[in-house]
């Protein structure tokens, strides 16, 4: 099985037409790759329905407009993944 | 229908929160300024204005699964295609139904039917804000009343 970061990267790239190898764990979503929130959309209903999940965007962009996070813990990809395996485990310790 | 006011659908027929479905009905008038531009001869509903029908569509079922907590906002249309053209004084027969459910946004599918044909048809995506004033959220209220909108869906 490919790496959660390979997946992502893929979805990535075939939603926003990037070229795949432009694509890197330490790419930044948006000020690197350019993606903006109405793409980001898409990529996240990618990313929902390919690993059975619901990215918690509202709370991330939330926490970033209160100054609680940075979108660098959340949009820089391997974090990202890092999020995405976290909500996957829990998804799997709930069932 | 109301062309003038956006107003596209007038009535829900069939509203299934659990289910996340909806049916509508939109009544084309005979006559509208509209017609007389789009064409003179051959008067037909817009297709722009198919894709604002099943955008409100969708929208209804959206504050009704969302208990009227949130504002459905038209944000991508995925694909639309216009399979037949729809004429004034059409009934129009509008199915939606929620494809996805995603955190601050949603996704739907829409048809419009006129006695029992496809004419169109799309794949929605919509933002999901928090009412910006009480004046919007008095306004659906209102709309919500004209449509017909089940009161049981309404009330948290």
């Amino acid at each position: 099985m490919s790496s959660t970061f390979d997946q992502v990267a893929t979805i990535i790239a075939e939603t926003c037409d990037i070229p795949r190898d432009t694509i890197t764990p330490d790419s930044h979503a948006i000020d690197d790759l350019g993606i903006d929130s109405l793409d980001f959309l898409d990529i996240a209903f990618a990313i929902d329905k390919q690993f059975g999940i619901k990215l918690p965007l509202e709370k991330w962009t939330q926490e970033v407009n209160d100054g609680k996070a940075t979108t660098e813990q959340y949009f820089v990809l391997k974090n990202l993944c890092a999020r995405i395996d976290e909500l996957v485990a829990a998804k799997g310790a709930s069932a | 229908m109301q062309l003038e006011y956006f107003h596209m659908i007038d009535r829900i027929v069939d509203l299934k929160v659990d289910e996340k479905t909806i049916v509508v009905e939109a009544q084309v008038p005979k006559e509208s300024t509209i017609f007389e531009g789009h064409f003179p001869g051959y008067p037909l509903m817009p297709g722009v204005l198919l894709i604002e029908s099943m955008a409100q569509a969708s929208g209804f079922l959206l504050l009704g699964v969302l208990k009227f907590e949130r504002m459905p906002i038209l944000a991508a249309v995925k694909e639309a295609k216009v399979r037949g053209s729809v004429f004034p004084g059409d009934l129009m027969t509008l199915e939606a139904s929620v494809a996805h459910e995603g955190s601050g946004y949603a996704m739907t599918e829409a048809k419009i039917r006129v006695g029992g044909k496809l004419r169109a048809n799309s794949t929605l995506t919509f933002t999901l804000i928090p009412f910006p004033n009480s004046d919007m959220r008095g306004y659906m209220d209102a709309v919500a009343q004209r449509v017909g909108f089940p009161q049981q869906a309404v009330s948290p």
